[in-house]
């Protein structure tokens, strides 16, 4: 079955200095399938997810998300494309100085011509939806823990409704419970809402909780690409040791129950 | 729903208000031929429905709101400068310890400041005096020509630049340059938790981060406020010669005749003080910095609107203490 990709790289190419991150690398992400990225620390995978989302210019190679070439689309097209995505930050990147709720229609102000009931009341779905209290609504993301950080990160990523959903690294720094919740929250949101998510990890659990598909990305480009089962048959000392090390024993058996 | 092709979450919000609003209001509502990721997407979108406001109402003002609110401002006020007094306690205290213990002073940090708030600072410093002694001259000679004194405008240059007009002007611009970088670096250590971290590695934020910082500007404002003055005179000159004729030798005689060298030193006097106001101001707005990006600008602008305002309020007192002595 040929699949619809939504997210296609080619030949990218990112150095900073003498230092060279990606080296023709080419990626597909079909749609609505959840991928993942591994990689070691400094293996470019935010720079990755920088350069699809046109924050990093590369210094070779195209990006096209939904055949747009994201480095040569005028304003209005990509501005158009931009509509389609969500991105969630390390830490969120909230605005630190508008409340949570602000924050998620932030977004919507900019980018629609809602009226502000509407406006309000969908910017409170989308903060119930990704699992914080009614009460967070009115707050600051500097009055907030870390886990509510993420989770506000994701309802503003959402806000417009997005084809795509960019993760970076949605489970760093939470509790299991807190980290395997998110996981949760993630799956479900992109069965109901039919979302193709690009996921920036490292954490063992969310890859088998979540992803469909995973890519490592190693010596400059993405190694391999395939699910967890495919992934622990790889011989490459890297990809070995990933999927072979204890953590990664215990993922797999508490994912298998 | 058969027909439906796409639905997002905005689309099921509005269906499932629609829904409770006609079931509020008696009417049978029905939702029939879902597909089954629209029923999903539903059914996570009706979990989710917030709860309607309850809307709150808006308190009308009282008479005595206005006042109230003066009130606070005022004990606002008030609290804002006893905390600055506080913090400049501390500062005094910990200098007296670098007194007694002078091996704490990290001389890497305060080289660092140095460069960056005294000799960066000279360029613009001196063009500045330049400007104002060629405007003085400028100004003087048009009205002392009226008299037939033309001469005393050396006079009036050196006295008004030496005095006051050198070292305040220098100390403004201090206080706009530097005294809001002091508050901006110190502001955003404060946001990424880093004086926090160094309170917990035992690093005293006040030794590391202030008083590098105030002893660089304490020795650095003089000698900024002096290469000022000497640039106002050298302006002074080269406009009473190209406006008045008074040659650069008859300028430097005219000086050393008539203006006391008092002038100089009362002027260079007043320097460490008005050092110590922006560098302890800044600093201590830096450390009132909280968690968002509007409070580091708002603390950044009340920096330097302090220290000016400080700094001014300073020189009157000095005048009018010098005035006083006779000096």
């Amino acid at each position: 079955m040929a699949r619809e990709v939504v997210i296609e790289v080619r030949g990218l190419k990112n150095q900073f200095g003498p230092n060279v991150i990606h080296e023709d690398l080419d990626l597909d992400i079909y749609r609505g399938e959840v991928l993942g990225i591994v990689g070691g620390s400094g293996t470019g995978k935010s720079v990755l997810l920088r350069s699809i989302v046109g924050l990093q210019a590369p210094r070779a190679g195209s990006v096209r998300v939904f055949g747009v070439d994201v480095r040569q689309a005028p304003r209005a097209e990509m501005a158009r494309v931009e509509n389609r995505w969500g991105v969630m930050f390390q830490d969120g990147a909230l605005f630190s100085s508008l409340t949570v709720r602000e924050n998620v229609e932030a977004p919507m102000r900019e980018r629609t011509d809602l009226d502000p009931e509407t406006r309000r009341a969908l910017a409170d779905l989308k903060i119930a939806m990704v699992g914080l209290p009614p009460k967070a609504r009115t707050l600051f993301p500097s009055e907030l823990s870390g886990g509510m950080r993420k989770r506000a990160g994701l309802a503003r990523a959402l806000a417009l409704d997005p084809e795509i959903l960019f993760l970076d690294e949605p489970t760093a720094g939470l509790d299991p419970i807190g980290a395997s919740e998110f996981d949760a929250l993630i799956r479900n949101l992109q069965t109901s809402l039919g979302l193709t998510v690009f996921l920036v990890t490292h954490d063992l659990d969310t890859l088998h909780a979540t992803c469909d598909r995973i890519a490592v990305l190693a010596e400059r480009k993405v190694l391999v690409t395939g699910t967890i089962r495919e992934l622990m048959e790889v011989d490459h000392p890297w990809v070995r040791d990933y999927f072979h090390g204890p953590r990664a024993h215990a993922a797999l058996l508490a994912a298998e129950g | 729903m058969g027909a439906v092709e796409a639905l997002d979450t905005a689309g099921a919000w509005a269906i499932l208000s629609a829904q409770k609003r006609a079931e509020a209001g008696g009417r049978p509502f029905e939702i029939v031929n879902l597909s089954e990721a629209h029923r999903h997407l539903l059914a996570t979108v009706a979990n989710a429905m917030p709860e309607p406001e309850p809307r709150r109402r808006t308190i009308p003002g009282r008479p005595g709101d206005g006042l109230a609110q003066l009130g606070q401002e005022v004990a606002g006020g008030l609290r804002g400068s006893l905390d600055s007094m506080a913090f400049f306690g501390q500062v005094v205290a910990h200098l007296g310890g670098l007194l007694i213990h002078p091996r704490r002073l990290r001389l890497t940090p305060l080289v660092h400041h140095m460069q960056e708030a005294g000799w960066n600072a000279v360029p613009i410093v001196t063009l500045m005096g330049f400007l104002i002694g060629i405007v003085l001259a400028f100004q003087g000679s048009t009205q002392l020509k009226a008299f037939g004194a033309e001469v005393y405008v050396v006079d009036l240059v050196a006295i008004s630049i030496l005095r006051e007009l050198g070292i305040l002007l220098t100390a403004i611009i201090v206080a706009g340059r530097s005294g809001s970088a002091f508050t901006a670096a110190i502001g955003s250590m404060k946001m990424r938790e880093e004086i926090d971290a160094m309170r917990v590695l035992g690093l005293d934020p006040i030794d590391r981060l202030v008083l590098p910082r105030l002893i660089a500007l304490v020795i650095l404002l003089p000698v900024l406020g002096f290469i000022a003055s000497m640039a106002g005179l050298v302006g002074g000159a080269l406009m009473a010669w190209i406006d008045l004729g008074i040659t650069p030798g008859m300028f430097r005689t005219q000086l050393l005749a008539d203006t006391d060298v008092n002038h100089a030193i009362i002027g260079l006097v007043k320097a460490p003080f008005f050092a110590v106001i922006i560098a302890v101001i800044g600093c201590h707005q830096g450390m009132q910095v909280s968690g968002n990006a509007e409070s580091l600008g708002s603390h950044t602008s009340r920096s330097v609107v302090q220290a000016i305002f400080l700094v001014i309020v300073v020189d009157a007192l000095f005048s009018v203490f010098f005035a006083v002595w006779g000096l």
